[in-house]
C-alpha cells in the first residue's frame, strides 16, 4: 500500500521527502551518539553552527536558485536576525519570563525584522534590473555592520536610551545597564540554541521553501527568473513576486541569525562573522550544494562548517586543505567530464538495472 | 539523480567523520598523567593573528624554559595552541578541540571578543582560564577566569590620572578607534576619569577599522582645538600613520599612548625619529636592562627571528603564573580539570609573581591583576623609563 504510494507520488514531492528523511536521519544518529557518548565536544559544540548555516543557506538558495537574483548580503540578513533577538532576549531577562516562551518569540523576533529589512531593501532595488541587488545588498551587508558598531542602547529606570555617538551621552542612571554596547555588541545572551530547536528550524526552513516551490506563486517566481519578459506578458506581478521571494529568503537568513546569536555569550559585528566574507561563503555553500537544490545546500553547509574543524591536526596546512577540497567539490559538481563520469557509474542507474532484471 | 548520489556519498563521508572524530577523540583523552594538558587559544591566522602569534610564542619559550628545567614539581607541561581566527564561533569551536584533547588549564583567548564566548563555555565546564591579553572586564566575570593585563578601565583611568599628576598638558584631544572594544573602553574610562581629575579634554575623534588610513580630518581637529596632548588609545599601525601625518602637517603636540603603542619602533618603513617624545604607559618594554627582560628577548629572537612585543611577554608571564598556582596549590596532573581548577582559583589570590610585565603582580578574587603601569618616553629610538 505505502509502495504503491511512492510509487504515484511525484517526483518532487518524493525529493522533498528524501530532504525530511535525511535530516531527521541525521539528527536520530546524532542524538543516539550524544547520549551514548560517542561524540566528542568539538563535535557537539559544532551542531549548532551547522544548522545555523544550514538554515542560511537554504534561505539564500531561495533567493539565488529560485529568484534568480544573487545575494550578496545574507550575512546582513543573519546579523539583524541576532542582534534583534538577543537584544529582546537581554531586555526580557529581568522581567522573569519564561525561558522557552522567551526563545520562541526571539526566534518569531529576528524572522520578522529580518524579513522587514528584506522586504524593505526589496522595494527599491528588486524594481531594477541586472546586478543591481547584489550591488545593494552587499552595501547593506557593510552598512548593518557599521550601524551596530556605533549604536548604544542602555536601560535604567527611566527606560530605553538610545545613542549613536558614545556611551557616555546615554546619560544612564545609576541602575544602568548597556544592551547594545557599540563595538562591544551585545553580551551575556543565554545559551538558548539546542541542536534540537536548529533541526526544528531547519524543518520549518524547508517545509516553507518546498512548499513555496511548488506552488502557484512558485511557478510564477521560476518564470520570472527564466523569461522575465513572457511572465511579465502572461500578466505576473513581477515585483510581488520577487519582494515575496527575497523576504521570505530574507526572513529564514534571520531565523539562523538568531539561532547564532543564542548559541554564544557575545555578540559582535565583526567582518568574519557578519561581514562580505561570511556572505560569500554562505553563497559558496549554495553554489557547490548545487543551485537550486536545497538538500546539496545543506550537505555543502555541513561539510564546509566541519572540514577546518577536523583538519586542525593539520596546524597550517588546514587552510591549504580546505581551498583544495573547495576546486575539486567545484570540479565534481560542475565539470562536463565529471558530470559523464557520475551518470555513468551513478547507483541509481545500477538501481534501475537491478529492478528490470528483477521484473 | 546524480544529486542523489553526491548527497549519499557526503552524507556517508559525514557520518564516517563524526563517528571517526568521536573515536580518535576518546582514545586521544588524557593519554597519561604524567604531564599537566594546557590549551592555549588565540589567533594564528587573520588580521589579528600578530597578536596570536605573539602571545603563543611567547608562552611557548616559558614551556620550554620550564620543561628544560624539569618542569612544575617534576611533570612537564604539554603545551597545545589551537588558532580562533579571532571568532567568537571559531574559537568555541578550538576549546571544545582542546577539550577532546584533554586540556587541563586553559591559557587563552588572546583577543577579547573570542574570549567573552570562551570564558563562557569555562565557567560551565569549571576549567581555569588565564588570560594574557583580552582586556575587557566582562572577560573575567566569572570567578574562575583571571587576567595578566590590565583592564581596559584601568588603564584609560592610569593613563588620565599619569597626566594630572605629572601636569603634562593643558588641552587633550583623543583619538580613538570606536569599532574596537580595547580601544572605545580606554577611551571612555579616560574621558570619566579626566573629568574628576580636572583635565581639559578639548576633541574627542573617532575612526573605525575600515577607515583606518587617513587621519588628518581628526589631526586637523585637535590641532584647531589647540590641544597640546594627543592621547592615542589605540594600536601602533594607526599610531604610527597617525605621527607621519603630524608630521607633515607640521603639528607636534605630546602623544601618548597606552600599552598597544608597544611595537611602535619595529613598525616596517617607520621613521622611528618621528617617534621621538611619545609616551607611553606599557607594562613590558623590551629593551629593558633587567635579567629577564634581556634573557626573554634573547631567545624570542633566537627563535622566531624578531623583537618580542607586550603580547609575547604577557604570554610568557601567564605561564609562569600558572606553575606558581600550581606550586601553591599542589595540583597534581591527575586531577580532573574541574578540580584542578577549584585549587588554583584559590591559590591564584594567594601568589606573587615577578614578571617581565611587572614586579610582584597579584591578583583579586574578581580575576583582576594589580600591577604598577611603568610610563616610558621614546628617546633616541629606544624607550626610556619616566619616573
Amino acid at each position: 500500500m505505502k509502495k504503491l504510494n511512492i510509487k504515484n507520488m511525484k517526483k518532487s514531492t518524493k525529493s522533498n521527502f528524501i530532504t525530511y528523511a535525511m535530516v531527521i536521519l541525521v539528527f536520530a544518529v546524532v542524538q543516539f551518539m550524544v547520549s551514548g557518548g560517542m561524540m566528542s565536544s568539538l563535535m557537539q559544540g559544532l551542531l549548532v553552527p551547522l544548522c545555523t548555516y544550514s538554515i542560511v543557506a537554504v534561505g539564500l538558495n531561495l533567493c539565488v536558485g529560485y529568484l534568480g537574483e544573487l545575494s550578496l548580503g545574507h550575512a546582513g540578513f543573519m546579523c539583524v536576525g541576532a542582534f534583534s533577538s538577543a537584544f529582546f532576549t537581554k531586555y526580557m531577562v529581568p522581567s522573569g519570563m519564561n525561558e522557552t516562551l522567551r526563545f520562541l518569540l526571539a526566534i518569531v523576533i529576528g524572522t520578522l525584522v529580518a524579513a522587514a529589512f528584506g522586504y524593505l531593501i526589496g522595494i527599491p532595488v528588486l524594481r531594477l534590473r541586472g546586478d543591481y541587488l547584489a550591488i545593494v545588498t552587499l552595501a547593506f551587508g557593510e552598512i548593518i555592520k557599521n550601524v551596530i558598531n556605533v549604536m548604544y542602547v542602555g536601560r535604567d529606570s527611566a527606560g530605553l536610551h538610545l545613542s549613536f555617538k558614545d556611551k557616555a551621552s546615554l546619560n544612564l542612571g545609576e541602575d544602568g545597564e548597556m544592551i547594545v554596547d557599540g563595538a562591544k555588541g551585545i553580551t551575556g545572551t543565554p545559551h538558548q540554541s539546542t541542536f534540537l530547536i536548529g533541526v526544528i528550524i531547519l524543518l520549518i526552513s524547508l517545509v516553507v521553501v518546498f512548499h513555496l516551490v511548488n506552488s502557484r506563486s512558485g511557478r510564477a517566481i521560476m518564470a520570472i527568473r527564466d523569461n522575465r519578459i513572457a511572465a511579465e506578458s502572461v500578466g505576473i506581478n513581477i515585483t510581488k513576486y520577487k519582494l515575496m521571494a527575497f523576504s521570505i529568503s530574507a526572513a529564514i537568513a534571520g531565523a539562523g541569525g538568531v539561532l547564532y546569536a543564542h548559541n554564544l555569550s557575545t555578540l559582535i559585528a565583526l567582518p568574519a562573522n557578519f561581514g562580505y566574507n561570511m556572505s560569500i561563503m554562505i553563497l559558496v555553500f549554495v553554489v557547490l550544494g548545487g543551485i537550486g537544490s536545497f538538500r546539496g545546500s545543506i550537505i555543502a553547509a555541513v561539510v564546509l562548517t566541519m572540514l577546518p574543524e577536523v583538519l586542525r591536526g593539520l596546524a597550517d596546512y588546514r587552510m591549504l586543505i580546505y581551498a583544495i577540497v573547495l576546486i575539486i567539490m567545484m570540479l565534481f559538481n560542475w565539470a562536463p567530464k565529471a558530470i559523464e563520469w557520475r551518470q555513468r557509474f551513478s547507483l541509481k542507474r545500477l538501481f534501475h538495472k537491478n529492478t528490470e532484471e528483477v521484473q | 539523480m546524480k544529486k542523489l548520489l553526491t548527497a549519499m556519498m557526503v552524507g556517508v563521508l559525514a557520518v564516517g567523520s563524526l563517528a571517526g572524530c568521536s573515536g580518535g577523540g576518546e582514545k586521544e583523552e588524557k593519554k597519561s598523567a604524567d604531564a599537566f594538558y594546557i590549551g592555549g587559544i588565540g589567533p594564528t591566522t587573520g588580521a589579528a593573528a600578530i597578536y596570536g602569534n605573539a602571545a603563543k610564542n611567547g608562552a611557548q619559550i616559558a614551556v620550554d624554559e620550564i620543561n628544560a628545567a624539569g618542569g612544575i614539581n617534576g611533570v612537564p607541561i604539554e603545551y597545545n595552541f589551537q588558532d580562533d581566527q579571532h571568532d567568537a564561533e571559531k574559537s568555541v569551536n578550538a576549546y571544545n578541540t582542546l577539550k577532546d584533547w584533554g586540556m587541563q588549564i586553559l591559557y587563552g583567548t588572546v583577543t577579547t571578543g573570542p574570549c567573552i564566548a570562551v570564558a563562557d563555555k569555562t565557567a560551565q565546564d569549571n576549567m581555569f582560564q588565564l588570560t594574557p591579553s583580552a582586556s575587557s572586564t566582562d572577560v573575567i566575570v566569572n570567578d574562575n577566569a583571571f587576567q595578566v593585563c590590565f583592564t581596559d578601565p584601568n588603564q584609560g583611568i592610569a593613563s588620565a590620572q599619569y597626566i594630572a599628576q605629572n601636569n603634562l598638558a593643558e588641552k587633550i584631544a583623543i583619538i580613538y578607534d570606536s569599532s574596537d572594544v580595547y580601544s572605545s573602553g580606554i577611551e571612555e574610562k579616560f574621558v570619566e576619569e579626566a573629568k574628576t581629575q580636572n583635565l581639559n579634554v578639548v576633541s574627542v575623534e573617532a575612526f573605525t577599522a575600515d577607515s583606518k588610513t587617513d587621519f588628518q580630518t581628526q589631526l586637523q581637529k585637535a590641532q584647531d582645538a589647540g590641544a597640546d596632548l594627543v592621547f592615542l588609545p589605540i594600536y601602533y599601525q594607526e599610531a604610527s600613520i597617525i605621527l607621519k601625518q603630524a608630521d607633515t602637517m607640521g603639528y607636534a603636540p605630546t602623544f601618548f599612548g597606552v600599552d598597544g603603542l608597544d611595537g611602535l619602533l619595529t613598525v616596517e618603513n617607520f621613521d622611528t625619529s618621528l617617534a621621538e617624545g611619545v609616551m607611553l604607559l606599557t607594562p613590558f618594554a623590551a629593551d629593558a636592562q633587567d635579567e629577564a627582560t634581556v634573557n626573554f628577548v634573547t631567545s624570542y629572537q633566537e627563535k622566531y627571528g624578531e623583537t618580542p612585543n607586550q603580547f609575547a611577554a604577557d604570554g610568557y608571564d601567564s605561564i609562569y603564573t600558572i606553575k606558581a598556582a600550581i606550586e601553591h596549590a599542589g595540583v597534581t596532573p591527575d586531577m580532573d580539570a574541574s578540580s584542578t581548577c577549584d585549587a588554583l582559583k584559590a591559590a591564584m589570590t594567594e601568589i606573587t609573581v615577578n614578571g617581565l610585565t611587572g614586579d610582584e603582580l597579584t591578583w583579586e578574587a574578581t580575576g583582576e591583576v594589580s600591577k604598577a603601569p611603568k610610563a616610558v618616553v621614546i628617546q633616541n629610538g629606544a624607550y626610556v623609563g619616566m619616573e
